[in-house]
């Protein structure tokens, strides 16, 4: 199987503006949005009726009918019915993961092109039955006799007609991420204003980066929204400090719904490829893969933060590489929460943190607020799970394409206490 | 694209009805189909004594596959089906009592030319005619030839003159083609001119039912309406296109795009770097643009007393600005192929004036300019720019139009109907067509021969 492997270019990407819960998008399924998302790729490069090498997607909430969801997507779209798809599930490391998978396979050879990314609906959700009820039915097919069907009849009581909506909690902590990473700022000791900057400068950035038309060629409108759905550009740290916190208890409660991303609806994909296969087509590689790393941490006992993977896993993907920290022009570090970007800049920093945790000789140093998501971030975008790695991955791409050189670092947190993070550079 | 009143009067009862309140009846029109020939019936080819063209028109109907006839047959022998086309060489007319030639040629034949049917009059350039006397005589065909646009168009034919300069003869086939076939079904009345071109600069296309294929071509406005039916059209024969329309147009323009196979490009054509973006993508992914068809194009009515600066500059900006600055990066970085064509989407508006549109008026009288003006420098590079007005096309736009206003450019042509957005796309892709290389900065309406500014 060894062979060399080849370059792995990301040519561009597609989304649709992300919507609020219960917006634009609340009659929208993940496939319509899916579908959508691909369908504009698909306009923007001419593959009309193309067989590319495979399409690999995801959702995070997803119906149980949806078994086959990218495929699904894939049928509806203009794209070849001969791709293969299939669906990738990583939470909210799902686009990103999806998209190294792809790239894998283009590097090893395997597949010429492909298409990776993810959607997810909140307001859409799947809405299951009662688990009491669940188990009565299934008990009910396994009974043969009538006479013992109507006993299981009896036991029916009108509490199980209460649905079990999908939750944002950790199974294993029964805790919302929310209440996880309210946690974990009091461990780390950030301020209410540095994740009120953090959010407001999102969203000027994310408006900015509108106004010049950045998002032209990366962004496709759906069902009559032409920009997120959450992006507030008049956004200031003073307004934001007005609000009421959410998550965490007592006055020291900092983290609210300004500085803690929304729930959100939308689709992001990505068109990654070889040299060859984009030259053939006179497709500019906008940059490409250089390597990815994924971590985990122990998170039930309390020994990590739940939204901590990334801070183990860009450390071990320097070392790979041989780079700094400071080595890059752009750091995408997705904001689930605020506090989340500023507890990874924290630790990054720490020395005790990066010595006994990192096993580090010194801290792995700081990064330059200015190439910190220079075109906003989460906060503003809005964070529909799954789509949020293609988003980042065709803006990274796109930022160092118009600068023509250098390299740009990726990091996301998802739950579960896994991080996925990756590190593109300039074609 | 429903016209409820032909409809009406084209059922039995209205009808009937219609005759006896002395109400129009439009003539229901043939239109474009794949497949179709183009022209269904004989061709009589006729000319004055000294006219140079009738040997090219002979060989181009021949090329056609056109059933050619030298004189017509007695009435009631094998013209059973009536005559489908009458074709005119009136070139040779040099004085104001020649004329007379055509009265004799047309005045006993055009009761015979069937519905839908073709009057077709070739003439010399006045400017090129030997004498004063000539060049009055060749002159004087315009009214001529729009008369008899206005008397056959009852019936759905038109009648167009074509003039063709001393070394254009051997160019006249795409320009015979269209305007034989039922893809100029709404172009009446018009006066074409052929350039003199070098041989070499005539491409034959090698199939005429593809003429575009090999060729990339930007269309402005594609997301809807008229641009959409350009990119569709010029697609249908060929054609790469590149959909260009405002970011907000996005999800329309994709679909279309995943419709013909082709691209879309999301750009604000009126943004500081339209120009600059739009040749970037021309360079990266295909090297040219063989066909640029500027189309987009904005309303913002009001007459001018009341008319903001914001109504006035963002109608300027969309319909013309940005025509000529997209042109002049196309042409300064040389990104429009040898052979490459320019097509300007202009408006009879743009001719007429209209109450109410100042400032669109201005603005598409100036893209008459602007192929005025490109004309030159396109024929240094074998290139070719022209224009089309669209009159009264049915579209949402036009369907959003006060009724009585909306029946009103419905009715006022020869045709007494409107036309379709595909009337414009199939004039669009004439002039985009390989073998149209010496038609050169004409500016040809698509109105049914509208009365406004006629």
């Amino acid at each position: 199987m060894a062979r060399d492997t080849s370059k792995v270019a990301v040519l561009g990407g597609n989304r649709i503006p992300f919507a609020r819960q219960n917006g634009s998008y609340a009659r929208a399924s993940n496939q319509d949005m899916l579908t959508a998302a691909l369908d504009g790729l698909v306009s923007r490069f001419a593959l009309g009726g193309e067989v590319l090498g495979e399409v690999a997607a995801g959702a995070v909430l997803k119906h149980s009918r949806d078994l086959n969801l990218t495929r699904e997507a894939l049928l509806g779209s203009a794209l070849s019915p001969r791709t293969p798809a299939y669906d990738v599930q990583q939470a909210c490391g799902t686009g990103l993961e999806a998209t190294l998978l792809v790239a894998n396979k283009i590097a090893l050879g395997q597949i010429e092109a492909g298409v990776a990314g993810g959607v997810d609906t909140t307001s859409d959700a799947p809405i299951e039955i009662n688990e009491d009820l669940r188990q009565l039915l299934l008990e009910a097919n396994r009974t043969r006799s009538t006479v013992g069907r109507l006993r299981l009849l009896g036991r029916l009581r009108p509490g199980q007609i209460v649905p079990a909506l999908p939750r944002n909690a950790e199974p294993r902590t029964g805790m919302s991420m929310g209440e996880h990473q309210a946690v974990s700022t009091r461990r780390w000791g950030i301020t209410r204003a540095e994740q009120d900057e953090i959010a407001a400068a999102s969203h000027q950035r994310l408006a900015a980066a509108y106004e010049r038309g950045f998002f032209d060629d990366l962004l496709t409108p759906y069902l009559g929204l032409e920009r997120d759905q959450n992006l507030r550009p008049d956004s200031t740290p003073q307004k934001l400090a007005k609000l009421r916190p959410v998550f965490g208890d007592g006055p020291e409660a900092t983290m609210t719904a300004g500085n803690s991303t929304p729930l959100t609806d939308g689709a992001a994909v990505v068109l990654l490829a070889s040299d060859r296969w984009a030259k053939e087509r006179s497709l500019p590689p906008l940059a490409y893969v250089v390597d990815a790393e994924t971590a985990a941490v122990d998170f039930t006992s309390g020994a990590d933060d739940l939204l901590g993977a990334p801070l183990y896993a860009v450390p071990r993907l320097l070392a790979r590489n041989r780079l700094a920290i400071g080595d890059f022009d752009f750091y995408e570090i997705h904001e689930a929460f605020a506090s989340q970007v500023a507890m990874t800049l924290k630790a990054w920093e720490d020395p005790a943190f990066c010595s006994e945790r990192l096993g580090l000789d010194e801290p792995l140093g700081s990064i330059d607020r200015e190439r910190l998501n220079v075109n906003g971030s989460s906060l503003a975008t809005g964070h529909p799970f799954a789509a949020t790695g293609g988003r980042i991955v065709a803006t990274l791409a796109k930022l160092l394409a118009e600068r023509g050189s250098g390299r740009g670092l990726i990091s996301i947190c998802a739950a579960g206490g896994q991080g996925v993070t990756a590190i593109l550079e300039a074609a | 694209m429903s016209d409820r009143y032909q409809s009406l009067v084209s059922s039995p009862l209205g009808k009937a009805v219609g005759k006896r309140l002395g109400l129009p009846v439009p003539p229901r029109i043939r239109r474009h189909e794949p497949g179709m020939p183009v022209v269904a019936g004989p061709v009589l080819l006729g000319g004055a004594r000294g006219g140079g063209l009738r040997d090219a028109a002979e060989d181009a109907l021949r090329s056609i596959g056109a059933h050619v006839l030298a004189s017509a047959p007695d009435a009631g022998e094998d013209v059973r089906g009536g005559l489908a086309a009458l074709v005119y060489d009136a070139g040779g007319i040099d004085s104001s009592e020649r004329l007379r030639a055509v009265y004799d040629f047309f005045s006993p034949l055009l009761r015979r030319l069937e519905a839908n049917g073709r009057v077709i009059v070739l003439a010399g350039l006045p400017a090129e005619a030997g004498s004063a006397g000539a060049a009055v005589a060749q002159r004087a065909l315009e009214g001529f030839v729009r008369s008899v646009g206005k008397e056959v168009g009852a019936r759905g034919s038109t009648a167009q003159l074509v003039r063709v300069a001393n070394g254009g003869e051997r160019a006249i086939e795409s320009t015979l083609r269209f305007l034989l076939s039922a893809r100029s079904a709404y172009v009446s009345g018009q006066v074409i001119s052929i350039e003199a071109r070098d041989a070499e600069a005539i491409e034959t296309p090698g199939d005429w039912e593809q003429p575009l294929d090999g060729r990339v071509a930007a269309v402005t406005g594609a997301a809807r309406g008229i641009g959409e039916a350009i990119a569709e059209t010029l697609a249908r024969d060929g054609a790469e296109v590149v959909c260009v329309d405002v970011p907000a147009q996005g999800a329309a323009l994709s679909a279309v795009a995943n419709r013909i196979g082709g691209t879309a490009l999301q750009l604000d054509i009126t943004g500081a770097d339209a120009g600059p973006r739009l040749a970037d993508h021309a360079v990266h992914r295909h090297g040219r643009f063989d066909v640029v068809v500027h189309n987009a194009g904005i309303t913002r009515d009001r007459t001018l007393a009341r008319m903001s600066p914001q109504e006035w500059d963002s109608v300027i900006a969309v319909n013309l600005t940005s025509q000529e600055r997209i042109s002049a990066e196309l042409l300064d970085r040389d990104l429009l192929g040898a052979g490459g064509r320019i097509v300007c989407v202009s408006s009879v508006s743009g001719i007429a004036g209209n109450r109410g549109q100042a400032n669109y008026a201005t603005s598409k009288a100036g893209v008459i300019g602007l192929v005025e003006t490109l004309a030159g420098p396109a024929r240094e590079r074998g290139a070719t720019a022209n224009a089309v007005a669209p009159g009264f096309i049915e579209t949402a736009m036009t369907k959003a139009m006060p009724l009585g206003i909306r029946e009103a450019g419905r009715r006022m042509n020869s045709l007494a109907q409107g036309g379709h957005p595909a009337d414009v796309a199939e004039t669009v892709a004439w002039l985009a067509s390989p073998g149209s290389g010496a038609v050169n900065g004409n500016v040809v309406r698509v109105c049914g021969q509208a009365l406004l500014g006629a």
